[in-house]
This record gives structure tokens, C-alpha cells and sequence, in this order.
């Protein structure tokens, strides 16, 4: 029970850092005491400071680590929403056909279902990025089109009981096509659940492009991520710790709320949910 | 990684009889189903590999440094084959597969697989010692939370599962080499060959999947403590520990093997990273360079081999189940 209490407590600190990151992205140019990628070698590698303006120092080559860490929010934000309504979109398509139809679409689309849960998405995201080239895209779509599993299964059997709800069967003898059936009646029912796994999703999403664009894999350089910020840090980390430590937190308090929120969502979706 | 955060627990144990035919299968049937669909697997993912460097454009363009004179490159084409049609080509690469032929590095210039595997004991070091590391710490922290489910140890013990759970394992690293090597001292920072360069990056992987087990542990023995079959246990006077660790843990170990299997993908893209992170001469670090230096059969060679992995991994745990779980045995 504490636990739930302790849940509930931290449910408005995640969602108010939440806030606070959405905010940041959204107003990046307004909030930014300095262009991203302005370039200062004089002041490089100062360390955080009050006063002289860099609030959380500079990096190696001088750039304001708050401005970046600032407009690195847009794209970890950016990312995660688009990946979670690419597999959120898939993963309903598939897991409401599948569900619907059933026999032999049914049969296809699980046996799909196991073979991509059998080969593991950073490692494809390694390959398609390394032989076709990084870029924001490529890193979106590649997470996109492998995280729909969850989504395809709690839809698929959420759909194998609605199936046979009055509604529906009713439905079906006055003539309404599968597909109405399905966008009217099958979707907003499992829009709850699936808006749960979209939270969590776009956690993970944001931690996996950090740890790409980390390996230089992930967003080109010219643009400020906290993953690319994280790897610009570890080479200074002798000399000048805050340049990986605060982009790391940043993402760490970030993924966190998420979490949290996500499972808050959960919990008020579904209460019975055993946590 | 597809369902790191998609919460592990929630993986029904049915999971296991994915493929809905087997329940009614023998074993040696069901054995022989799962190896069938894990070479079918292995065999999707070696045409994923064939088609991306082929679709990523003219595959000579790739293996050939670009100083290449027109001469060297229709030798190599004709020595790889790519003067034939793409069917061919690709039944060859198959071939070569079997014969367990990966191909050669440009960088190197070393056949693929005696590459992976001079880097091999590194990751298997390496993997190993964060295994064991994870379980010793995740199994009595996951049992811990259970026991005293909803009491302060269960909030402890959960609430850092969901800070370890939410954290990026290579930035953990990071911090971990500005305390222990940059500020402390104590510990080696980079590098290979002693225990102590052993120590950090064995708990920067190791955090990530005890998070992930003891969570999963908590969930799945709470359920199990509060089954009937604990309640007899207690009455005919088994002791809290006997009917903890003999009874209820065995119930509950399914769940947590389901979750490792599949979350065996985040282990190894947890490896490729902490490598990355402590310059430790693994498979994984192998892999990044590689990429960096558009090694293309290196990098289809890696993919491959660590699919290999993870689905030989999944099989056994495919396999372990009829151990754990008499019921699939029985086939009800």
C-alpha cells in the first residue's frame, strides 16, 4: 500500500519535470541564454558558474552546456513521440486486424509478432544506421517500425473480447463494414491501454536514441542531443565533469517521470493492475 | 529493447505457449518447433543483412577503399560473385553461412569470423561476470521486496529498481569513472587484463537487467505468496524460509526466465555500449569500429553473430521452461 501512496506522491514532482522538459522543448529558442552551437574558445571548458552567464559551463569547444541541454530536449522529445505514434499506429493496426479477423491473419501476424520480438531493435537500429547512414529519420523510423509489438498484443486481445460485445455483433447485422466496425467501435475502446504502453514507449525511445546518437549513430552531430553531449563529456571527463553529467541527468529525470507518469496513468486506467 | 519499459511483469506466463499449437505437442515435438522457428529466425536475419548491403547501393562501392582502381574492382566482384545474378549471390552468401563463412574485413584484412572471435572471451568475460553479478544482487533484493511487500524494504528496494530501470547504463559508467578513477582513484577507468579493469564495466551492465529481474521477481512472488498452495505450506509447519524459497520461488522463477530471454536484447546492446564506454576490446567495441570504418562484412558478421546469440539464448530459455514448469511438459 505504501508503495501505491509513495506512487501517487511522486506522480506530481514527475509530472511537474515533465512540464518542465515539454516547456523547454517547445520554448527552446526563448528559454536558450545562448545559440546551441555558438562557438566560444575563449571561455571553453569553463565550469558551472552563477555568475558570467554559463550556468552550467561551457564544453570543449565553448558552447553553452545549458542552451544545449535545453534544445537537446526538442529532439529526445521529438523522437520519443515519433516513434511511439509510428508503433503505436502499427502496433493498433496489426493488433485490432489480427484480433478482428482472426484464423489465418491472426496466425500470420503473432507468428510476425514472435519473430520481431526475436531480433533485437538496437541491433537492427546498428545495422539500418550503419549501412544506410545516421540521421534523425532513420533513427525514428527504425525504432518505429520495431516497437509495435506491445501495442499489437494488447490491442489484439483486448479486440478478442469486444468482438463479441452486443454492440459490435449488432453492428455487423445492420451491415457495417469490418472496417467501420473497427475505427468506430474497436479503437477508441483500447485507446486507454494503448496510450499507457505509448508512455513507457516513448521513455525507452528517448533513452535508445541517446544511446545511438552516444555511438555516433544516431542524430548527426550539427545538432545538440544529449546523447552526443554525453559522448563530447566522457573525453573531458579528466578535466571538466560537467559537460556528461548534466545531459546524463537530464535524460535519467527525464525517462523517470515518464515512468512514473506512465504508470500513474496505469494505475488510474486500471485500477486492479497489480503493481 | 523493443519492451524495456513496456513493463516486464505484465508478460503473462501463457507467453510461453506463444506458438498456440504446442500446448497439445509432446515435448520432442515442441523442442523441435521451437528449433525450427529459431533457424527461421537466424534465416531472416541473415536476408535482412544480405539485402541491406545491398539496398545501401553498389556493394563494391562499400568494400573497396575508394582509392580502388577499376581493374581491383572487378576482381573483387568477380571473386565475391557480384558479377552474378542477385539470386545466385544470394544462395552462395547462404552456403557460406552454413559452411560458417561470414566473409572477410576490408579494415582488417582477416576473415570475419576469426575476428569475432579474438574479441570473443572479452565480451564473454564480460557478459558472464555481469550475469552473476546481477543475479547475486537482483534475486535476494526481489525475494527482500516481496517478503516484506509494502514495507519500507519493498519502497527501498523498488524505488531503486526504478531509478536503475529509468538510467542510461553507459551514463551510469560515465559517472562511475568520474568517481572510482577520475576523483578516487581506485579504479581503472579504461582497459583490459586485470580484475580491477573488470569491476566497472561488469556493474554498469549488470545494473540495467538486476533492475529488471528483481522487479519482475517482486511481482511474480508476491502473486505466488498469496496463492492457496503457500497457505497449506505454512499450515503444515514449513518454516517462512522453506516455504519462500522452495515453494513459491520455483512458481515464480518462470516469469523472471521469460523476462531474461527478452530482455537479452537490452543485454547486449547494454555490452556493445559499456565496451564503447570502457574501451574494453569486446565484440561490441568491435562492432562500433567497424561501423565507423564501414566494414561492411565486419558489421554484417557482428549483426549476425549476435543474433545468433540472442536467439540460441531464447531457445534455451524456450527449452528451460518444460524444466520449470511441468505443466508444459504435460502439455496442458
Amino acid at each position: 500500500m505504501i508503495n501505491r501512496v509513495l506512487r501517487g506522491r511522486m506522480a506530481m514532482p514527475a509530472l511537474i519535470v515533465l512540464a518542465l522538459v515539454v516547456l523547454c522543448a517547445v520554448l527552446a529558442p526563448l528559454l536558450a541564454p545562448f545559440d546551441p552551437n555558438a562557438q566560444d574558445l575563449l571561455t571553453r571548458l569553463s565550469p558551472p558558474q552563477w555568475t558570467g552567464g554559463h550556468l552550467l559551463g561551457t564544453d570543449n569547444l565553448g558552447r553553452d552546456v545549458l542552451s544545449r541541454l535545453i534544445y537537446g530536449a526538442r529532439i529526445s522529445l521529438f523522437v520519443g513521440l515519433a516513434v511511439a505514434l509510428i508503433s503505436g499506429t502499427i502496433g493498433a493496426l496489426i493488433g485490432i486486424v489480427a484480433g478482428y479477423r482472426g484464423g489465418w491473419a491472426d496466425r500470420v501476424l503473432m507468428r510476425l509478432a514472435d519473430v520481431q520480438l526475436a531480433f533485437p531493435a538496437i541491433l537492427l537500429a546498428l545495422a539500418v544506421v550503419a549501412f544506410l547512414g545516421n540521421g534523425l529519420w532513420v533513427v525514428i523510423i527504425v525504432l518505429g517500425v520495431t516497437n509495435w509489438v506491445s501495442y499489437a498484443r494488447v490491442t489484439r486481445s483486448s479486440v478478442l473480447s469486444l468482438r463479441e460485445r452486443d454492440y459490435v455483433l449488432e453492428a455487423r447485422a445492420i451491415g457495417v463494414g469490418p472496417a467501420t466496425i473497427m475505427r468506430r467501435h474497436l479503437l477508441p475502446n483500447v485507446l486507454a491501454s494503448l496510450i499507457t504502453i505509448a508512455a513507457l514507449n516513448v521513455a525507452s525511445a528517448i533513452v535508445v536514441e541517446s544511446a545511438l546518437s552516444f555511438l555516433g549513430l544516431g542524430v548527426p552531430a550539427d545538432i545538440p542531443t544529449w546523447g552526443s553531449m554525453l559522448a563530447d563529456g566522457q573525453l573531458y571527463l579528466g578535466t571538466s565533469w560537467w559537460i556528461a553529467v548534466f545531459p546524463g541527468l537530464a535524460l535519467m529525470l527525464t525517462a523517470l517521470s515518464i515512468n512514473i507518469t506512465g504508470d500513474a496513468v496505469r494505475d488510474a486506467v486500471d485500477p486492479r493492475a497489480y503493481r | 529493447m523493443t519492451d524495456v519499459m513496456a513493463d516486464p511483469a505484465a508478460i503473462p506466463t501463457t507467453a510461453l505457449w506463444r506458438s498456440g499449437g504446442a500446448r497439445t505437442l509432446n515435448i520432442g515435438r515442441a523442442v523441435l518447433g521451437k528449433v525450427v522457428s529459431a533457424v527461421i529466425v537466424l534465416f531472416i536475419v541473415a536476408t535482412v543483412a544480405f539485402l541491406l548491403v545491398r539496398i545501401s547501393g553498389d556493394p563494391l562501392a562499400l568494400l573497396l577503399p575508394p582509392d580502388a582502381t577499376q581493374e581491383q574492382a572487378d576482381q573483387l566482384a568477380a571473386q565475391l560473385g557480384l558479377n552474378q545474378p542477385l539470386l545466385l549471390q544470394y544462395l552462395h552468401y547462404l552456403g557460406g553461412l552454413l559452411h560458417g563463412d561470414l566473409g572477410r574485413s576490408i579494415f582488417f584484412d582477416q576473415p570475419v569470423v576469426s575476428l569475432i572471435g579474438e574479441r570473443l572471451p572479452a565480451t564473454a568475460l564480460l557478459a558472464v561476470t555481469a550475469i552473476v553479478l546481477s543475479l547475486v544482487i537482483s534475486l535476494p533484493a526481489g525475494i527482500l521486496a516481496s517478503v516484506h511487500r509494502g514495507r519500507l524494504t519493498d519502497t527501498v528496494i523498488s524505488g531503486i529498481v526504478l531509478i536503475g530501470q529509468s538510467t542510461p547504463a553507459f551514463w551510469i559508467g560515465i559517472v562511475f569513472i568520474l568517481l572510482f578513477a577520475v576523483r578516487l582513484r581506485v579504479l581503472p577507468a579504461a582497459g583490459y587484463g586485470s580484475a580491477a579493469h573488470l569491476v566497472l564495466p561488469a556493474v554498469t551492465l549488470a545494473i540495467y537487467s538486476i533492475a529488471v529481474v528483481a522487479r519482475v521477481l517482486r511481482t511474480s512472488l508476491a502473486d505466488e505468496l498469496s496463492a492457496d498452495y503457500i497457505r497449506t505450506a505454512t499450515a503444515k509447519g514449513l518454516s517462512r524460509g522453506q516455504v519462500v524459497l522452495g515453494h513459491g520461488l520455483r512458481n515464480a522463477s518462470l516469469p523472471v526466465v521469460t523476462v531474461v530471454g527478452l530482455e537479452l536484447g537490452s543485454l547486449l546492446g547494454g555490452a556493445i555500449l559499456t565496451e564503447q564506454v570502457f574501451s574494453w576490446p569486446g565484440i561490441g567495441r568491435l562492432t562500433v569500429e567497424a561501423i565507423s570504418n564501414r566494414d561492411f562484412a565486419l558489421v554484417q558478421g557482428a549483426v549476425l553473430f549476435f543474433a545468433l546469440v540472442f536467439v540460441v539464448v531464447n531457445l534455451l530459455v524456450d527449452l528451460s521452461y518444460t524444466l520449470l514448469d511441468p505443466r508444459v511438459r504435460l502439455g496442458r
